[in-house]
């Protein structure tokens, strides 16, 4: 009986996954038709009025590279799961400029299966933030999490610096690029480089270090901070991460803080695994040892002058 | 910035980094000028350890520093002409200046530039190894500086060794 209940899992699972790679074959095969001008640089298409094939260059921002999309969260929809079906024929309708475009809260909001995620306490620390105080509706969650490409990577086993790149990347999108950053502002953007040139070893905090390390503020209840503070409340104080209470351990390695604070080893086990932070990296034993040893060269110095003085005397 | 703590600040982390940034550097051009004088003048004679019977001649100094200074003993090993330091002060002065300096020093650049650090040494972080060796290494420096600074209150008079450090000249007991 256990033998074949077995069997019947197996059976199950695999109809299963079957099932689930086969729609997303048929859904990739159904994109095929928004992709093959989509998924690149040029299209065709033949003049209805002249009878003539003509080529026209994509416009940048409605290209969707095939690849980025493969690899990315919503990788298994349809282009129509989230676009109208009326783009389904060319050329497509004027009035589909006006298409409202969905939220990550539309779809992921009161979701069991997302619970985990906790997408409404990001949507409430986001409309605290400086992105949405400054720029009210103008800014929405696709100005960082591109819904074509986003793919999760806090939440994964990637490296440190991976995450890091891919987490800057998303900010310097607008804030390296002044095209994108006089979207919703008129004033200049802020040179990046000469803004933090306060920073020791700039380039190492760039690269090893978030910029919502320092720019977010930290929230227990969620993983990645998402309410940007304004430049005033950045964090300046070195402390903040060089200590052994270092913050960064509830902002960049807080997934990855599984093995603890170990008092008898060093500080941090998880920094040091993947960086090296001043500070935060520090061995108890060699503290105490320390503390210890120059305690007892004191007392050596004191009790020596001690006697030298009293043999003096006599 | 071993002990630093956000709680108790004993002194601003990154005053306290400027500050061994800026020691560090002016510990090296120091060294250098040390080096070119210990090779260039006749004074590197001085470093020249001589090993055989160097315990016994350790252990005398160090029983003197222990219990014959007490008792008004004469010093075992009085400054000549042509031996300015004890065998105790030429085994640490040797260690100190051709050994834990340079390895501060080194690993102190190091971790300047921590980019030009290997940054995998062995099986972990080449720059945890860098600042393993510097902190331990660094702790023994301060000891030994700490020990010499008393020691020099142990001259003719208190003053005298500062005054030697100057004029170059001993006094005697």
């Amino acid at each position: 009986m256990q033998y074949l209940m077995a069997v019947m899992l197996i059976i199950l699972t695999s109809v299963s996954i079957k099932a689930q790679t086969d729609k997303k074959a048929e859904n990739a095969k159904y994109n095929e038709k928004c992709l093959k001008c989509h998924g690149q640089s040029k299209y065709k298409y033949t003049n209805s009025e002249t009878g003539s094939d003509v080529t026209k260059r994509m416009y940048i921002e409605t290209i969707i590279n095939r690849s980025q999309f493969a690899e990315s969260n919503h990788k298994s929809f349809k282009c129509t799961d989230c676009h109208s079906e009326d783009y389904d024929t060319f050329p497509h309708p004027g009035r589909l400029r006006m298409e409202i475009k969905y939220a990550c809260i539309d779809c992921h909001g009161g979701d069991e299966k997302y619970a985990k995620f906790k997408f409404e306490k990001i949507e409430t620390e986001f409309q605290a933030s400086v992105h949405s105080t400054k720029h009210s509706e103008d800014f929405n969650c696709w100005m960082c999490h591109n819904p074509h490409t986003y793919k999760i990577n806090a939440r994964s086993d990637e490296k440190i610096k991976d995450i890091v790149a891919y987490d800057n990347a998303i900010c310097l999108n607008c804030h390296a690029d002044i095209t994108k950053y006089q979207m919703l502002t008129d004033k200049v953007n802020p040179n990046i480089i000469q803004k933090h040139q306060w920073l020791p070893n700039q380039a190492l905090h760039f690269k090893n270090v978030r910029c919502i390390e320092c720019h977010a503020r930290t929230n227990d209840s969620i993983l990645v901070a998402h309410n940007i503070q304004p430049k005033a409340k950045a964090v300046r104080r070195c402390v903040e991460c060089h200590s052994t209470n270092s913050r960064l351990m509830e902002t960049l390695y807080k997934y990855k803080v599984r093995e603890g604070r170990s008092k008898a080893g060093f500080y941090n086990g998880v920094i040091m695994n993947e960086g090296y932070v001043i500070g935060a990296n520090r061995n108890y034993y060699l503290g105490l040892i320390s503390i210890i040893m120059f305690c007892c060269v004191a007392a050596g110095i004191l009790i020596h002058a001690s006697l030298r003085i009293i043999k003096r005397k006599k | 910035m071993q002990y630093t703590n956000p709680a108790n600040p004993f002194i601003r982390f990154d005053i306290a980094v400027t500050m061994h940034n800026i020691s560090g550097m002016l510990l090296t051009a120091n060294y250098l000028v040390f080096l070119f004088g210990t090779i260039t003048t006749p004074n590197g004679r001085f470093y020249k350890l001589t090993l055989k019977g160097l315990i016994p001649r350790l252990i005398k100094q160090f029983t003197y520093y222990t219990f014959g200074i007490f008792k008004h003993e004469p010093v075992p090993f009085p400054v000549t002409k042509d031996s300015k330091f004890n065998p105790l002060q030429q085994f640490t002065y040797v260690a100190a200046m051709f050994v834990l300096v340079p390895i501060v020093i080194i690993t102190g650049w190091a971790l300047l530039y921590p980019e030009v650090v290997l940054t995998k040494f062995i099986s972990g972080s080449g720059l945890r190894v860098n600042d393993f060796i510097h902190v331990i290494i660094g702790f023994f420096v301060s000891f030994f500086m700490f020990v010499h600074i008393y020691f020099c209150t142990i001259g003719a008079t208190f003053v005298s060794n500062f005054k030697s450090m100057i004029t170059g000249f001993h006094e005697s007991h």
